[in-house]
């Protein structure tokens, strides 16, 4: 037998409103979060002073030079020519290249350690890849000129010598002349250039996508397994698939490192103004190692106009660096099917 | 009545199974032992080493006798690539295609991995292989290069100068970067709300900002507009803009793993925020924080472009942070390396494998850290 409740029901009856939970806060946490706030507020407003004061300096370079700063090639304040052009252009080479060896290279790596290696070896493995973000890029750049460039260059004119009809592979030079004679056509590239960064980039894009993959829903794991598919088949059908925001944001924030990579690339890299295509040849610049190796000989003039192309830079890997950091705060919140 | 009988009479594939379980009886009853996932066959191994040999054997002929190579990196090139295609021909004759793919991809995935291996361990070996000539004089530790030519003999002058420049440097930028980091995941983790998400992925974005736009924003500011000299002060804040980033991402990273019982016991024993802050979630994750910093350290430590822009070199001693320029590790490389000089490469990659060694052991410190278990006193 139901009860139907004789009048109409009154919607606002004293007390049966819900009690309002929050009791406000108190003045002593109302400071502490303040503090908080204020603290993290900070990390924007230094984020913001870099591009304000670096882009500060781009109006007196502009009113200087004019929209020749963006177009011409070569960076020579004596005879009052200053130009990003190569510049840029050699950054965004050098970053190709780095991130075309590295993110397969990191990407195996990441692959190795979650699905291939045995259980002993992966925390070590971690450990390893986790140090060699730490090494400093000075030492990679001593590693590529004293051990990896000499070795380098015989492959550079391997592939010069049979492939040089491949334009990027093309060598302004004999190729066929004594290797002592040649061998110097081929320091300094940007391909060299390239490859030691790679090494920089390679921790960072491997530690985004091992955490990734290391979410991976066993369940979906296992199910792949169950279904009889092989190691390489779970990897393509589940863990790929499901990490793919790691992938995309872990080599956007390679191609971040790589764009600004300094010191690594002004000790490889033989300093030339010139838009060359010519990947395998001596001579380029980028824009990190043409500030820096400006930086000691300017005028206040000149370093305004450095400043001015640090801005550039800033504006470039900041903008690959945000989408990155999107990507991968959105992976991490979870596009996960739970078993 | 519809119910089954319990004693109903088994089914054939019930006698089937049951008879083989019979003939291979089950080794331990009751011992949960996990099935062994890989089965490598006789095929596997055979296959693997075979193309391995054959593809040595094809390329020696090829590359060494028959075309006019030459080149150590070339010739393993040409062999890891000819074992593949080897590899995966020998497959494709007894397996299925499936199978040759995971052969083919399990083949990649193992050398990618051992390549990173390999060029991360030549780093670290070749690098205190070439700083052994150096680092075997002691008056390496104890002299400064004031006075030193740079063709003088590796008994005379050393890096002192530029290792104390570098701990100054990095103590000031952790005097500023440590404070602000953490500060700024407890605003992330503990505060939260829209403005922390937007604060978080800035920070994860600066991570990767260019060194040597941290060095040039210190420039543009301290030294053009206030006048600061170049000096260690100069190049601890720009190392501190560098390190703030990834010490507050790994803050953050451990301070989330606070379990969020810990919190609410605290809230519930009327505890305020902030002290349930500073008492439990912060203590709790003490290791954590300890190894961001460390790890903070040894991304600041290695930091070449910040300090060129900011510090100067010297060649003498100088621990006053605020006048004179001062010289640090990765700046003494690389004005070393600039110089062109052959016989300060010794030097060069003395003070390199010192750098090193510090970054070794506060990674091996900040393993040890991570290892102990949060939460413990």
């Amino acid at each position: 037998m139901s009860v139907v409740p004789a009048g109409p029901v009154t919607p606002a009856r004293d007390g049966d409103a819900p009690r309002r939970l929050s009791p406000g806060l108190l003045p002593s946490e109302r400071v502490f979060h303040g503090v908080a706030r204020s603290i993290g507020g900070l990390v924007l407003v230094i984020t913001g002073a870099i591009g304000l004061f670096l882009g500060l300096q781009l109006i007196p370079t502009l009113r200087t030079y004019g929209v020749r700063f963006f177009t011409s090639e070569a960076w020579l304040p004596d005879q009052n020519k200053v130009g990003v052009s190569s510049a840029l252009v050699g950054t965004f080479e050098v970053a190709t290249i780095a991130i075309l060896v590295s993110v397969p290279l990191a990407l195996l790596t990441a692959l190795y350690i979650s699905d291939y290696a045995p259980r002993w070896l992966r925390g070590p493995l971690v450990s390893l890849i986790d140090l060699m973000a730490a090494i400093p890029s000075i030492v990679y750049g001593l590693w590529g000129w004293y051990l990896f460039e000499p070795r380098a260059a015989e492959v550079s004119r391997w592939l010069s010598t049979y492939l040089g009809w491949f334009p990027p592979f093309h060598v302004d030079a004999d190729t066929h002349a004594a290797a002592p004679q040649i061998a110097p056509v081929y320091y300094g590239s940007i391909v060299i250039a390239g490859l030691v960064v790679s090494m920089m980039v390679v921790p960072i894009a491997c530690a985004v996508m091992r955490g990734v993959f290391a979410q991976t829903p066993a369940g979906e794991r296992e199910a792949a397994l169950a279904l009889g598919a092989t190691r390489w088949g779970v990897i393509r059908a589940v863990v790929m698939p499901f990490g793919r925001g790691g992938i995309i944001g872990g080599t956007m924030l390679g191609l971040g490192r790589a764009l600004g990579e300094t010191i690594g690339v002004l000790i490889i890299i033989d300093v030339h103004y010139n838009i060359s295509l010519h990947v395998l040849q001596s001579g380029a610049v980028t824009v990190a190692a043409l500030i820096a190796d400006m930086f000691d000989e300017s005028t206040p003039g000149q370093v305004s106009a450095l400043l001015a192309a640090g801005f550039v830079l800033f504006l470039i890997t900041m903008l690959v660096n945000l989408v990155a950091a999107t990507l991968i705060g959105r992976s991490r919140s979870g596009a996960a099917t739970e078993i | 009545m519809a119910t089954i009988p319990a004693s109903s009479p088994p089914s054939a594939v019930e006698i089937s199974r049951g008879s083989a379980r019979a003939r291979t009886p089950e080794p331990a009853v009751g011992v949960d032992r996990p099935r062994r996932v890989s089965t490598l066959t006789k095929d596997d191994v055979v296959a693997l080493v075979g193309s391995l040999a054959g593809a040595l054997g094809l390329v020696f002929v090829a590359y060494e006798r028959l075309l006019p190579f030459s080149g150590v990196v070339g010739f393993l090139l040409c062999w890891y690539v000819t074992f593949l295609v080897l590899y995966s021909a020998v497959s494709a004759l007894s397996q299925p295609r499936p199978v040759v793919w995971d052969r083919l991809a399990t083949a990649l995935i193992r050398g990618g991995a051992a390549l990173v291996v390999l060029a991360v361990g030549s780093t670290i070996v070749y690098t205190f292989a070439k700083g052994w000539d150096a680092d075997h004089h002691l008056n390496f530790f104890t002299r400064t290069m004031a006075g030193v030519v740079p063709t003088a003999p590796l008994n005379q002058g050393g890096v002192l100068h530029a290792i104390v420049g570098t701990l100054i440097e990095i103590g000031i930028a952790v005097l500023i970067a440590l404070p602000l980091g953490v500060g700024t995941a407890v605003f992330i983790s503990e505060v939260g709300g829209g403005f922390a998400r937007v604060v978080r992925t800035v920070a994860e974005a600066m991570t990767a900002l260019p060194d040597i736009l941290a060095g040039l924003f210190i420039y543009a500011t301290l030294i053009l507009r206030a006048h600061v000299p170049l000096s260690g002060f100069a190049a601890g804040m720009a190392l501190a803009v560098m390190m703030l980033p990834p010490i507050a991402r790994a803050s953050e990273v451990s301070l989330r793993v606070v379990p969020g019982g810990l919190r609410e016991a605290s809230l519930a024993l009327g505890a305020s925020h902030w002290r349930t802050v500073r008492l439990v979630v912060l203590p709790t994750a003490r290791s954590g924080l300890a190894t961001a910093l460390i790890l903070g350290i040894a991304r600041g430590i290695g930091e070449t472009a910040p300090v060129l822009i900011c510090s100067g070199a010297s060649t003498f001693f100088n621990d006053d942070p605020f006048h004179r320029v001062m010289n640090s590790l990765p700046l003494f490389i690389f004005s070393g390396f600039e110089s062109g000089e052959q016989l300060y490469a010794a030097r060069l990659w003395g003070a390199a494998s010192v750098l090193m060694a510090l970054v070794l052991i506060l990674f091996v410190v900040a393993r040890a850290l991570a290892r102990s278990r949060p939460g413990r006193p």
